[in-house]
């Protein structure tokens, strides 16, 4: 099919208001932000913009120099690392379960593994804080039945950011979890009787029939679980603030202290192209892998 | 728009036919008196704000300013008070923003720290011509080291509203069965006490001092001579030896574990303090009212508070001067109305009923004595403290360094880094953040 003329034209028309939206509300301010980039735009700068000043790469340069960079960067990676393969195979052992014809009450679970994914972080958090707590919390609580003495979860710098992955894949689990449902339902139960007349077992069948067919929907969940965990902020954000000693700082929060708690955009703005370029590496080693995977 | 037709003839049928219009007439005539009715009402209220002052206070203290306020309208029938309450916690984005985007209110409570931020934005006016003519406030009648801090390179420009400081909060009981009715005055003292509270295991640990606060080691640091920073607030000043011998003092309390580390430890303040679990807590005038609160009936004789301890000479040792200032915004169209509010909410009968409601500490002294606070002990020692307060240095980046220095002692009592690396690696960082101020500088001398 081919458009021309007048068709092309109409084409346009309809796209005008969702193009114009876009401009002005994505990539104006991304470009703004860009050009902040390369000022020292802070306080003194928000009074009297003659009081910015064209930095260059400075600021990049800084950060790469800046201790409590790296540590955020290595915080993040960290909860990537550990948080994203943990929440993917929970998620995906979680689906398999609830598709397997061997599970009874199974809407009653599918709501519980949903929940903690629609109520609010702020809520989780306070709970999880009880939880967590060192004196009288639950988990060292049951930790006491087998002989551990108390531990400082949130207090501890070499606990916390584990206790957040806890908490953080706790919380998001369910959702990755409905859509492999969705995947799992979409392989033909006629490929499993045919393995089953091959003689495969449970794990063989799992192998070779369930995980390729569920190749595309993991694709997709891995792409969406890393950027949202590259993008961690919240659970540092309303459980440490970033403590004790940085050790749960992660990039985004170390960018929401410096543009919104001290002002200072210029610097703020090169974190957040930094974090830009990292996800964009992310994803395209993983479509890269994925294509392979295809062929 | 089919559907809203049905409706109104459903719910209209006998004005309808009053009307002897079609339906459509009539709808659009409805929208026509709804959009009458919100311009009408919009000029009106556009009318009414010559008369309005906004003021915005944060969370504790707009709770109890209603009745303040209705005695000021009372005063004064044309004016009208428009007070919103704003969260401490986002207190400070939201001045910033309304300050970006040009909707500042006319009067703001200020934490007396922030002032410089607001000054180098050039958002706040100046306040000595007002304060020449004014007959209400008079200076001699205000700490002058709390005053100070609302003087930036000798402009006044905000008015002290309440104050506050840190000292110590302690267990009475304990200090007396250990043969001590005072509080050692230095800090020497006190740390050899404190090994006698644990030694005896009077309590789990001797101190509390909470990790995530800065007052405690820039006070002990203020208390040494040491200035923070130094070439008129352009460096830092970490390495010098009166910055050091503080965090060394800061470092032995943890090493001979008289501090319990780490802040989850404790959940509940007040129920720890009675549980034993501490007995000596620095801590500001708000606590003077959750510790009368909070704690359990039988407690309430059991503790009091005491000056800053001293390193040496002087005593009570410096602390913090802090508290709440109010300021005038520059945008605003009714400074001498805002001003009318300001000089009543100084007024020491005014100050005094403040206090009254809120627990704040008056920052006009002879509310003191209107509110009886000279008869109250623990006041009292508050009272004697606030003479010897000190301003931290007003610079607008004083709240990120004073982050960078709560950041490295946390870092110091963890083992990670030594006191001498903590001072040199702050002084990296604090000259690095105070590089725009060196070019501010160096830009005004040119």
């Amino acid at each position: 099919m081919k458009f021309r003329g007048q068709n092309i034209n109409a084409a346009y028309l309809f796209l005008t208001p969702a193009m114009t939206a876009i401009f002005i509300f994505f990539f104006l301010p991304v470009l703004a932000a860009l050009v902040m980039s390369v000022t020292d735009f802070d306080i003194y700068s928000l009074g009297d913009i003659s009081r910015a000043r064209f930095v260059g790469f400075s600021n990049y340069i800084d950060l790469f120099k800046n201790p409590l960079f790296w540590k955020a960067l290595g915080n993040t990676c960290y909860f990537v690392l550990v948080g994203a393969p943990l929440s993917i195979l929970i998620s995906m052992l979680a689906a398999m379960a609830l598709n397997s014809k061997m599970l009874r009450f199974k809407p009653f679970f599918r709501l519980t593994f949903f929940l903690p994914v629609v109520t609010t972080l702020v809520a989780v958090a306070v709970i999880w804080r009880y939880i967590y707590q060192t004196r009288f919390g639950l988990l060292n609580y049951l930790l006491s039945f087998v002989g551990i003495n108390p531990v400082d979860w949130l207090g501890n710098p070499r606990w916390a950011m584990l206790a957040l992955i806890v908490m953080a894949v706790w919380k998001g689990f369910g959702y990755n979890m409905i859509i492999f449902v969705a995947g799992l339902q979409n392989i033909p139960e006629t490929l499993y009787e045919a393995a089953r007349l091959d003689g495969a077992n449970g794990w063989q069948e799992f192998r070779n029939v369930t995980l390729p067919l569920l190749a595309q929907t993991t694709g997709f969940i891995t792409i969406t679980t890393l950027i949202g965990y590259c993008q961690f902020f919240a659970e540092p954000y309303v459980m440490t603030d970033g403590g004790p000693l940085n050790s749960t700082l992660s990039i985004v929060l170390m960018m929401y202290k410096e543009g919104f708690k001290f002002w200072r955009m210029g610097y703020s703005a090169a974190i957040a192209f930094i974090l830009f370029g990292i996800i964009l590496i992310i994803t395209l080693i993983q479509l890269r892998i994925q294509k392979h995977h295809e062929i | 728009m089919e559907k809203c037709c049905c409706q109104s003839k459903r719910n209209t049928v006998s004005l309808n036919s009053f009307f002897k219009k079609n339906n459509n007439t009539y709808f659009y005539l409805l929208i026509f008196l709804l959009v009458l009715f919100l311009f009408l009402n919009a000029c009106h209220s556009v009318k009414k704000k010559d008369h309005v002052i906004n003021f915005w206070a944060m969370g504790v203290e707009a709770q109890h300013l209603g009745e303040l306020i209705t005695v000021f309208e009372q005063e004064n029938p044309e004016l009208h008070v428009r007070v919103q309450a704003i969260p401490w916690s986002a207190a400070h984005e939201k001045l910033l923003t309304a300050y970006a985007g040009n909707s500042t209110p006319d009067l703001c409570q200020l934490g007396n720290t922030w002032i410089p931020e607001f000054v180098v934005l050039n958002a706040i006016e100046p306040l000595d011509t007002l304060l020449k003519t004014s007959t209400d406030i008079d200076t001699a009648q205000y700490f002058s080291g709390i005053w100070a801090t609302n003087e930036i390179d000798g402009t006044l420009y905000g008015i002290p509203w309440y104050v506050d400081t840190r000292l110590l909060f302690y267990r009475k009981d304990i200090f007396e069965e250990l043969g001590h009715s005072t509080v050692p005055t230095t800090w020497d003292e006190l740390f050899d006490l404190s090994l006698k509270i644990q030694n005896e295991e009077k309590t789990e640990y001797a101190f509390y001092l909470p990790l995530n606060g800065w007052h405690e080691i820039v006070a002990m640091a203020m208390q040494n001579g040491s200035t923070l920073l130094k070439d008129n607030n352009s460096y830092g000043d970490f390495a010098a030896p009166e910055f050091q011998n503080a965090l060394r003092y800061f470092l032995k309390l943890y090493e001979h574990q008289l501090c319990p580390l780490g802040m989850n430890a404790i959940s509940n303040l007040y129920q720890s303090f009675a549980d034993d679990y501490f007995a000596i807590y620095i801590s500001g005038p708000w606590n003077l009212g959750e510790f009368q609160k909070r704690l359990p009936e039988s407690m309430q004789s059991k503790w009091t508070v005491a000056p800053m301890p001293a390193f040496a000479g002087e005593s009570p040792g410096i602390s913090t001067a802090g508290g709440s200032s109010i300021v005038m915004f520059k945008n605003s169209e009714n400074k001498a109305a805002a001003w009318k509010l300001i000089e009543f909410l100084s007024r020491p009968e005014i100050q005094a009923r403040f206090y009254q409601l809120s627990g704040d500490l008056p920052a006009n002294t002879t509310a003191w004595n209107i509110a009886g606070l000279h008869e109250n002990e623990r006041t009292e020692v508050f009272f004697q403290q606030l003479h010897h307060v000190k301003a931290t240095p007003r610079i607008p980046e004083w709240e990120q360094i004073a982050l960078k220095i709560q950041q490295h002692v946390e870092a110091m009592v963890y083992g990670n880094i030594t006191p001498e690396e903590a001072g040199s690696r702050l002084n990296i960082e604090v000259d690095r953040l105070l590089d725009k101020r060196r070019w501010l500088l160096e830009r005004e001398r040119e």
